[in-house]
């Protein structure tokens, strides 16, 4: 009896809440914190932006494992069991991909703001799938002017022996090859992730005596990269490009090891003096007493993007939601940035600049934003790997 | 390689050796005296670590480096006799589900306390900088863990060969029961053993913060290379363990060195697969004694009729269950029997078998690969790729066992490990074939069966027949042939059973459901990466198997059901939810067993 009337009064409240957006969110909170901590916080400083404006956007989170198995199985508890209108995060690309794929079965959007693998919008991109973070490509691509204009003939490869390095590698190789013909790439390392043995790997960089060296590390394995190099002097006369070090996620860590002068991509918070992050950093360092990470950065514009998409479709409908995104133009703590039509891409920037040491911190300079518009391949090539 | 570099090369190996080394000393000593699988020992050197960054910020790095290994100490003797001294007398492997809850446990520990960002340590003071050597710059604290290896090899001979507690350890290494009955105050001795062994876990993992980071990854990275060493040096065997971290530091930093970077993924259990097929009990490794009073005196009861019952209601009400459920429950219970089969499977060779396994994942990826790879590439129908594909599963599973049944105990357990990582490692690493890490995708049932019930339906009666097969064979001739060789070698020789055959049959028969469970899984994820046969993928069929109870017949089913069920309520509803499963594990562990005496 009591269920039926439940039952019946849920029944009668769908229309008074139903313009209400419910975001199905699943991430791997407890295998990367350091990332979706701030992420998190990100998220949820704009939900309570959206609403306390008017807005009706509710938000459901779910730790996915970190496992594709796990993940699909909690995007089916999102969708059967909480309804919601979209699915979106993930983290690591092989999980992407598994949600991107049961997104395209089930014929339910997927918002995936953080996996970086260039497959989810080219080769496996499909219509319901959506990226806002700069590719793999789109962020080598960003490096790749810095590094031709080292005008060093000969480089040294180094990065983590799993998808996001090897693409970040096989990229970089092309790319540079392109804008510097000529360049040679004598050495490749790829240890496996979380594992490097740094001081060996460091040695056999050195042992081919590299004018320059790209690196795809991060987290632990880019720290004890540093240190290792910094003791040995592999960097003294050896200047570095390093994908995404520039992250305070990444950087934040390094502290008086930060070595000076590489080139990387990242997210100087300290220093981005525009007003629509000014107003970001305000809003986020007094909801909670903390700095911006990239992540925040992350998990806030997506909310954003959800909640602009479902109001210029004026719906709910996952087909409308889909139209509305295609080609959106929103604005965030980075500046403007568009969902491409064409493969679904966001085309959300990063700042590209030079590490440097401040009261043992690690800080960009010299930094400046690289739109992702402009570090694409041609529409041809992307229409090719989407098989369209 | 310059010769300059190759003697580089050579120092950067033996450093990584000597930490390596400290570590496996560690485990050795627990395992040669207590025979518990410490899976905990990992999480031990990350607390060493965080324990040492922590302290260094206040009284100093040199220090930090000893009262961290203190610390650490103190909290294995409390784990002994807090929990493990409890279970030392349950069937054997139940321990080591205790250490895995613990490694649940203190990884949420470590992220509450010290939050979640990795945290890089001080250099050494006094070490800080590098010294020429060959015209290059080699970091002077690595010489100093150079030495150090050896310095503590050394404490630790001279104390067991040396000393009176050395023969006791010695004498409990052997046979733990003789020494017991001459006298010798098992207790002490086992508490003992474990805190010197965790005080060198947390020296080890104190010793590396100048090298790398503390972060909240290091524990299950560092027991697999633990585990290795342990195991390829001869269980028990200190000096084995030294020889091994020389072996597995060397060929690592040579690896690197002469450009073959992408092994570093494997070569370690290539190491201990090529050590294992030649040396049985590892290089320096002595046969074991049997341990006595396990689980072997537990005969396997048949189904009694009440179970019978039971199950029958309980097949008619999932039969049923798609009329009177939402969608959701389906999605579950899809997952859970897809995995009561992996269990029940892991079950056949662990409990009727005796065979341990940590690397029952194998057959259960090579499974999902074969079904996805048909399905894909060669455009097979989902029905006929699931077939070819649990017999592919099968074919792994005879080859690999046909190595593994030649060995026994952690020996063997360690060899399906060793295939286990390999097979992974093709995976991981075959990108035009299997897509590397990101796996496969696209991996859906055709039309009439994707529907969420239909799934259901199909998994219902494929892993239910599968179950109810297994359940048979453990009565059938074969099943009473497979238990006798386990409880008796030599007897079960006597009448005529030719032992490795019948254990090589049950691996092919376990691959095989294993294999099926696989395929179904995949084709129910729509995906597959390499994830499906990873190590936390065996580690979780040897959890459900040990929570249902290796020694009924029904229960690794219940395991999985449960375990399962636990992990998508928890990760739903406790923001630390490892930590609580740890927590429901070990209450399991601690009643159960206190139940069933």
């Amino acid at each position: 009896m009591k269920r039926t009337i439940l039952f019946f009064l849920a029944f009668i409240s769908v229309p008074a809440f139903a313009q209400t957006l419910k975001i199905g969110e699943l991430n791997s909170y407890k295998v990367f914190p350091a990332f979706l901590e701030p992420y998190r916080k990100g998220m949820e400083l704009a939900v309570e932006e959206i609403n306390a404006a008017g807005g009706k956007v509710e938000l459901v989170i779910r730790d996915d494992g970190g496992t594709p198995g796990d993940a699909v199985r909690v995007a089916e508890e999102l969708i059967t069991r909480e309804k919601v209108d979209l699915l979106m995060g993930t983290f690591a690309s092989n999980v992407g991909l598994a949600v991107s794929n049961l997104a395209a079965q089930r014929k339910v959007l997927f918002l995936a703001s953080e996996p970086l693998t260039d497959k989810i919008v080219w080769e496996n991109g499909n219509r319901y799938t959506f990226r806002l973070r700069p590719s793999t490509y789109m962020q080598v691509a960003m490096l790749v002017p810095e590094a031709a204009k080292l005008k060093k003939k000969r480089w040294a490869i180094v990065y983590p022996n799993y998808e996001y390095g090897q693409s970040a590698a096989a990229s970089f190789k092309r790319l540079l090859a392109q804008a510097q013909p000529g360049v040679e790439f004598v050495a490749e390392q790829a240890p496996a992730l979380g594992k490097i043995d740094a001081g060996a790997v460091v040695q056999a960089l050195a042992d081919a005596k590299p004018d320059a060296i790209f690196s795809a590390l991060f987290a632990a394995d880019l720290q004890k990269f540093v240190r290792e190099g910094n003791t040995r002097g592999l960097f003294r006369s050896t200047p570095v490009v390093n994908l995404l070090a520039g992250e305070p996620e990444y950087l934040d860590t390094l502290k008086e090891e930060t070595p000076e002068g590489w080139w990387v991509t990242g997210y100087p918070w300290s220093a981005l003096d525009t007003p629509e992050h000014r107003k970001f950093l305000e809003a986020y360092q007094k909801r909670w007493n903390d700095y911006p990470r990239q992540g925040s950065v992350v998990g806030y514009t997506a909310i954003y993007a959800a909640a602009e998409a479902a109001k210029k479709a004026k719906s709910r409908d996952t087909e409308k939601l889909i139209e509305a995104l295609k080609g959106l133009k929103m604005s965030t703590p980075f500046g403007p940035i568009q969902w491409r039509a064409l493969d679904n891409q966001s085309t959300m920037g990063a700042y590209v600049g030079q590490l440097s040491r401040k009261e043992s911190r690690g800080v960009m300079v010299n930094w400046r934003y690289a739109d992702g518009a402009k570090f694409q391949p041609s529409d041809e090539e992307i229409r090719k790997l989407r098989k369209e | 390689m310059s010769s300059s570099a190759v003697l580089l090369q050579f120092l950067n190996g033996l450093a990584g050796a000597s930490s390596l080394f400290l570590v496996a000393a560690g485990l050795s000593l627990i395992f040669g005296v207590t025979r518990i699988v410490n899976f905990a020992h990992g999480s031990l050197y990350m607390l060493g670590m965080y324990a040492a960054v922590w302290l260094s910020a206040r009284i100093g790095f040199w220090a930090a480096v000893p009262l961290a290994a203190l610390a650490v100490a103190a909290l294995g003797a409390c784990v002994e006799v807090l929990l493990l001294r409890r279970i030392y007398r349950a069937p054997e492997l139940l321990q080591l589900l205790a250490t895995f809850a613990l490694v649940l446990i203190v990884r949420d520990l470590a992220l509450w306390l010290w939050g979640p960002e990795d945290l890089l340590g001080p250099r050494a003071p006094g070490l800080a900088g590098a010294v020429e050597i060959a015209g290059r710059g080699f970091p002077e604290y690595d010489l100093l863990l150079i030495a150090l290896g050896p310095a503590v090899f050394a404490a630790l001979h001279l104390a067991l060969t040396k000393t009176r507690w050395g023969v006791l350890v010695r004498a409990a290494t052997q046979d733990r029961e003789m020494a017991g009955a001459l006298g010798v105050n098992q207790r002490w001795l086992f508490t003992g053993a474990f805190t010197l062994g965790s005080a060198l876990a947390g020296l080890g993992g104190a010793l590396a913060i100048p090298r790398e980071p503390a972060s909240l990854n290091v524990d299950l990275a560092l027991i697999s290379d633990a585990f290795v060493v342990v195991v390829v040096g001869g269980l028990g065997s200190i000096p084995g363990a030294f020889v091994a971290a020389l072996l597995i530091g060397l060929v690592k930093a040579f690896c690197i060195g002469l450009g073959y970077s992408k092994l570093t993924l494997v070569v370690e259990f290539i190491v201990m697969a090529a050590v294992l097929v030649l040396r049985p009990w590892g290089l320096l490794g002595r046969a074991q004694a049997d341990v006595r009073g396990t689980w072997t005196d537990v005969p396997l009861r048949r189904i009694s009729q009440r179970s019978a019952v039971t199950i029958a209601v309980l097949a008619a009400a999932l039969l049923a269950l798609p009329w009177i459920s939402g969608p959701y429950p389906l999605v579950l219970l899809t997952e859970i029997l897809v995995f009561a089969l992996f269990a029940a499977s892991l079950h056949l060779l662990m409990g009727p078998g005796g065979m341990a396994s940590f690397g029952h994942a194998a057959y259960f990826g090579i499974g999902a690969y074969a079904a996805a790879l048909l399905f894909l590439l060669l455009h097979w129908p989902m029905p006929v790729s699931v077939v070819a594909a649990t017999l592919a599963a099968a074919l792994g599973a005879a080859v690999f066992g046909w190595f593994c049944v030649r060995l026994s105990g952690v020996y063997l357990a360690m060899l399906t490990l060793a295939f286990a990582q390999i097979a992974w490692s093709i995976a991981f690493q075959w990108d035009a074939l299997t897509g590397g890490s990101n796996g496969l995708v696209g991996v859906w049932p055709p039309e009439w069966l994707s529907s969420r019930t239909a799934y259901y339906y199909l998994t219902l009666i494929a892993c239910g027949g599968a179950i109810a097969f297994l359940w048979r064979i453990a009565h059938s001739r074969f099943g009473h042939a497979l238990r006798a060789s386990r409880d008796s070698r030599l007897r079960a020789q006597a009448i005529g059973i030719d032992v490795a055959r019948t254990q090589w049959a049950a691996f092919l028969i376990a691959g095989l459901a294993s294999g099926l469970a696989g395929a179904l899984f995949a084709f129910s994820k729509g995906s597959i990466s390499p994830e499906t046969l990873s190590v936390q993928r065996s580690v979780d069929g040897l959890v459900m198997v040990l929570l249902g109870g290796v020694h009924t017949l029904t229960g690794p089913v219940w395991g999985a059901a449960g375990f399962t069920w636990l992990q998508d309520s928890m990760a739903r509803s406790v923001d630390y939810w490892r930590a609580a499963i740890g927590g429901a594990i070990l209450l399991l562990v601690l009643t159960r067993w206190q139940l069933s005496r």
